[in-house]
Formats: structure tokens, sequence, C-alpha cells
């Protein structure tokens, strides 16, 4: 027992001595799981770019429960890890209420929101609605039936801002289309329930959707899977999805969360803080993909009109309404 | 609504009650003979990665499903020991089946394939393909016509509609889980075995007087359970899906359980439990919200009705489920 007793003494004591003696930065990934294929995974492959480019190593951990996310902060903050990023909306008020106890330490938040950011915390977001517009048009302009579908996770505001963005583009090509939104469910489960994604998309080929647009995490893989299987073509999300079925995936929306957490690795001590970071597609933080797994679904009168639209929106010409601005939107009732 | 959407809404309902169906018979076995198992969930969730995983190594289906049942047995035989042998709390000894499953299933599965808890996507021979029937409209006809399947079944008649979309086209686990049904009936109502079985969860005492060891007969139910819940589990990855994702069973064992109340611990009532909660799945996936006058039906309220009704049951207000009288109690013969 005394030796026992010796070993996790000696072992904390390296412990901390080891949280002291270096700065790391540290990443905290959300329910998902880092390797989501999703939002997680590109925060996750923006981190390892780092790493790998700096020889530099960074703390993480995987959230497995709610109760977790202030006791991951405060244990970060404690070892010294800076700056902290922070993955998904669910992240903002542990960080607003544990900031103030760190003042030297930056944190970092991903997708959340707070009305009035504290000087150590940086919040990043995303333009989501102004990429989900992009791949709705191209979604419009693939579909022969004139319908096309929208799978989100679970249902919270986030998921509608994309799945609102995704409708306007869908109907400013064509204004007579239908657009059938589900939502997979109102628990963080609605994010791996790739069975019940496989059913919603196959409810909605049912209804004539033949374009799918999955924001919905996990569940995702079902709605690609069941979409491959009954030959339409499917949306991915976040990352680049076209590879997981060749062919069959029309475009992905890309949400450049790698970018975001390399760029405040990367900044590290410099890091701006008290400041909220918007990045739309002016800043390549949102868009859509094209590599050799899709280039033979997007054709070259899509590719134009979509890059048409993005010069427009960067310009300020066509505006893209949010979900947030009204908590409600203008081409589809959820 | 057409006739064709109540026949979509149908089909999708067998999809999702099988696997249901399986875990609540799973259950059935076991709790009959006086071993609670809320550790269905686990089982079924262990026997999802090990059926993924074996099918995309192998290639072949048939060796994941026996994987798959094997992580399931492994997982009651745990069970087993725990409740039965050394007299634990079964309920304990469920929870930690559940906890251990959803753990090591990621564990595993980051270790070999390294594509963050999951396996890799299924192909055509790792999967259960669907079955059709002869003379049904499938993916074959569509493919000959060059129409979608969906038109070629608009056009048919209503007979080839029923055949074609609700019966056919199913992969053949559904069918043996159909089956399993009457099959349980037989055992447990028609069998020597399965009055001893009911025997033991309702007075194991009496059994034991009887000369009738009750350890293997509670030991002989629990495994039944575990090849029960590896078949569910299976046809969750192999079937339903392409792969296994990591707490894909997303609350499905307790569902079941709450089917298994439901049903009043019956293989018939399980049956139309299971379809039942599938049904309501079914329709929330197909409908938004529902209006009925001027009154809209949320789809949050038809995905919590299966627990509402379950509460209902248990607390007595159609009928009383009455749980097997030994359930939850170790035994411990006299001496």
């Amino acid at each position: 027992m005394t030796l026992m007793k010796k070993f996790l003494g000696a072992a904390a004591a390296v412990a901390l001595t080891a949280g002291t003696a270096v700065a790391d930065p540290a990443v905290i990934f959300d329910l998902g799981g880092k390797f989501d294929k999703s939002f997680n995974e590109a925060g996750y492959n923006g981190a390892q770019r780092w790493a790998d480019e700096t020889g530099g190593k960074y703390l993480e951990i995987e959230l497995q429960s709610e109760a977790q996310r202030e006791q991951a902060l405060r244990r970060f903050a404690e070892a010294g890890a800076n700056p902290i990023v922070t993955m998904g909306f669910a992240m903002a008020s542990p960080v607003e209420q544990v900031a103030a106890d760190y003042p030297e330490t930056k944190f970092v938040n991903i997708d959340g929101f707070i009305p009035e950011i504290p000087e150590n915390v940086q919040m990043i977001s995303f333009q989501e609605h102004e990429g989900s517009y992009l791949v709705g048009m191209m979604a419009a302009m693939a579909s022969k039936s004139g319908t096309v579908g929208f799978i989100g996770g679970m249902d919270i505001p986030l998921i509608r801002h994309f799945g609102c963005g995704y409708a306007q583009g869908v109907k400013a090509v064509n204004p007579d289309a239908t657009i059938i939104a589900n939502m997979t469910g109102t628990t963080p489960a609605a994010w791996n329930d790739p069975v019940k994604g496989s059913e919603l998309t196959k409810a909605q080929i049912a209804q004539g959707a033949d374009v799918v647009y999955a924001a919905a995490g996990g569940t995702g893989v079902g709605v690609l899977q069941t979409a491959a299987d009954e030959n339409i073509l499917s949306i991915g999300v976040d990352s680049n999805q076209n590879h997981l079925h060749s062919g069959k995936v029309l475009t992905s929306m890309l949400k450049r969360v790698d970018v975001a957490v390399y760029e405040a690795l990367k900044a590290g001590d410099s890091l701006e803080t008290g400041t909220g970071m918007v990045l739309g597609l002016d800043q390549d933080g949102v868009g859509y993909s094209l590599d050799e797994h899709n280039e033979s679904l997007v054709t070259a009168e899509m590719k134009s009109a979509v890059d048409a639209a993005r010069a427009a929106i960067i310009a300020g010409d066509l505006e893209v309404a949010s979900y947030y601005a009204t908590d409600s939107c203008p081409a589809l009732d959820f | 609504m057409d006739f064709l959407t109540v026949l979509q809404v149908l089909d999708s309902t067998v999809r999702l009650a099988i696997p249901l169906l399986l875990a609540c018979l799973a259950g059935l076995y076991s709790e009959r003979a006086g071993i609670f198992d809320i550790g269905l969930e686990g089982k079924m969730l262990a026997a999802a990665f090990f059926a993924g995983a074996i099918a995309a190594v192998s290639g072949n289906v048939w060796v994941g499903l026996l994987a798959g049942i094997g992580a399931s047995l492994a997982l009651s035989v745990v069970h087993g020991v725990a409740s039965i042998t050394f007299r634990g709390n079964q309920l304990i000894s469920g929870v930690a089946i559940n906890m251990l499953a959803a753990g090591v299933t990621v564990l595993i599965a980051q270790d070999w394939f390294k594509q963050g808890g999951r396996t890799p996507s299924l192909t055509e021979d790792g999967r259960f393909q669907p079955l059709e029937w002869p003379m049904a409209i499938g993916p074959k006809d569509a493919e000959e016509t060059g129409q979608r399947l969906s038109e070629l079944i608009t056009e048919a008649s209503i007979p080839q509609q029923i055949y074609s979309e609700l019966l056919s086209g199913h992969s053949i686990i559904v069918y043996l889980a159909i089956l399993a049904v009457p099959l349980s009936a037989w055992v447990l109502y028609g069998t020597r075995f399965g009055l001893r079985l009911r025997a033991v969860g309702e007075n194991p005492a009496s059994v034991d007087t009887a000369g009738i060891s009750v350890v293997r007969l509670r030991y002989t139910a629990v495994l039944i359970c575990g090849v029960l819940c590896g078949i569910a589990g299976a046809y969750l990855a192999t079937a339903l899906q392409a792969g296994f994702i990591k707490d894909m069973t997303a609350g499905r064992g307790f569902i079941a359980l709450a089917a298994l109340i439901f049903a009043k611990w019956r293989p018939w009532s399980a049956l139309w439990a299971c379809l039942l909660f599938g049904l309501l799945q079914a329709i929330a996936v197909r409908f938004q919200s529902i209006e009925v006058g001027d009154f809209v039906i949320p789809v949050q309220l038809m995905e919590a009705l299966p627990y509402i009704l379950t509460v209902v049951i248990l607390a007595g207000f159609v009928g009383r489920a009455v749980p097997p009288r030994a359930g939850g109690e170790p035994y411990v013969k006299e001496r």
C-alpha cells in the first residue's frame, strides 16, 4: 500500500511539473468525438497540422459527458495550457464562466455565442448559411425531381442556420422547388444515430427527394450511405466527405474549422482576444468542395453559377438571411 | 395521404421494429428466467461492432454475424457469472455491461482501423442484402427499365405494391426475427423447457425441489438472450448500415426493455409492442408535425410516446404489468 502511494505520489508530481514546465496549447473536443468525420475531426486536423509543422505538442481531451466541460477547462487552465481551444457551441458558457478565474490564460471557442466576450476569450463563428446557400444552389441544379432534402442532427439553432441557408440557395435556383427538412432528434444522441439517418433519407426519397444535405455529424454517415445505396446524390458537411462514396456525393459544405484551430494554435500567446471573429466566404472560412471524387457530378454551369453567387455574397450584392437574426427562416418552415 | 405513403411508413416500421423485437425477445427469455437485463443495449452495441469489424476484415457477412453473436454471448456470460454464480446485483451488472461496451468498442475500433472508432464501410458481400422475392419489383427492374424504383412501384397495382414495398426487399434477418416470435411462444408455452424456464422466474425454490438445476436453466436463458442480442446488433451494423459507428444503438436496448414491459413479458405481445413503437418512430421520421384539425402534434411527442405508454402501463391504468415474481433476486439454495 505504501509503495502504491509512493508511486502515485511520484506520478502526480511528474504530472504537475510536466504541466507547469511548458505552456502547451490545449484542444477540447466536443461530445461527437474527434473522429466524427465532420466538425471535430476538422478541428483535430487543424491541430495536427500545427503539431506537424511546428513540432509542438498539444493537450487534448474528448469530452464524454456534459459534466466534464467545466472540469476539463479548469484542469487545462490549472496545468498552464495556453491557449485553450474549445470546440462546439456548448462550450461557450463554460468558457465564459471559467475565463474570469484565469485571466492569464487565453480561451478560444468555435461555434459558440457569448453576448459580452471576456477580455481573454476569442469567439470564432462561421457564416454557415453562406456556404449552405452555395451547396443549396448546386442541389437544386442537380435535382431532376425538383425536390431536395435536408437532414439535421440535433434540433438546435445552429443546425437550423445551416438548413435555412441551404433552403435559400435551393429557392434561388428553383423557386418552385420543394425542400423536405427533418431533424434527427432533440438530444445529443441525434449526432450518432446513423440508423435513424438512413430512415429519414429513405422517407425523403419516398417523398421524391433526389439530393439530400446532411448536417448531422455521425448520423450523416448513415444518410450518405443510404443515398449512395438508393442511387441519389448527397451533400456532406464540415469536412470534405466526397471520398466517402466517390461519385455519389455531390459536394461537401466545407467549414474550415481546421484553419481556425490552426491559426489559433499558431498565434499562441499573441492571440488576439476579447473579440469575436466571423469567418465567411470572404475569408474562405466556408465553401464547397471540389475534388476528383465529384468532378464528374459538378457541371461547368453549376460551377459558374455558384462562383458568381459566391462573388456576389462577398461583394455584398447578395444577402443570405441568417436564421439567428429573426429566429425564423424566409425559405423554410422547420 | 395516399395508400403508398401508408405502405412506405409500414415498411419503415418493419425496419425500425426488428432490432427492438430481437432485443425484446432476448430480454424476454432472460427476465422470464428471473434475470433482469438492462445490458441489452451494451450487448447489441458490442455485437454491432464485432459484426461490422469482422465482416469488414473477412468480407463475409455471415462470419460477421457469428462474431457479433460471439461478442454478445461473451458479455452474457459476464452477466451470468456476476448475477447467477456470484449472486450480484443484476442491475449493476447490466449497467456495467452498457458502460463497458460503449467504451471498449470505440477503443478496439480505433486500435484496429484507425478511423476514429468506426469500422470501414462494408461492401457487397460484407452486408446483408435485401432479399428480392420472386415477381417483386426491385432495384434490378429499375435498372432494366431505367426508371426510378419509386416510380415503378407507384405505377404498380395495389397487391403488387404491398408485395414489393412491404413484404419483399428486407434482409433475411427481418424474416428470421419475425419467425422467432411464434418459435419463442412455442418454446415458452409449449415445451417442458419453457415451463421450467417460466417457473424458475416465478419460484426457483420449487424448481429446485423438483430436482432441476436453477443455475443451469438461468444460464441457458441468459445465453439465448445473448444470441438474440447478437443478431440484433449485427442487423444494425451489417443490414441497416454498412459498418459500425460509435454508440450506434442510440438507446434501442432501453426502448426494447420498455417494449418488454409494455408486452407484459409475452412473445406475441412483444411483437405488437415493438411494431407499435416502430410505427411511432416511423411516423415521426416521415412527418415532422401532424395536424389534427387546428392542433399540431409536434414530432417530439411522437418520439416520447413509447416511454409515455410504458409509464402508463406500469402505473396500472391499462391492465397491470406484473414482472416475473423472482425477477432480480439471486437464488440462494437453503442449507
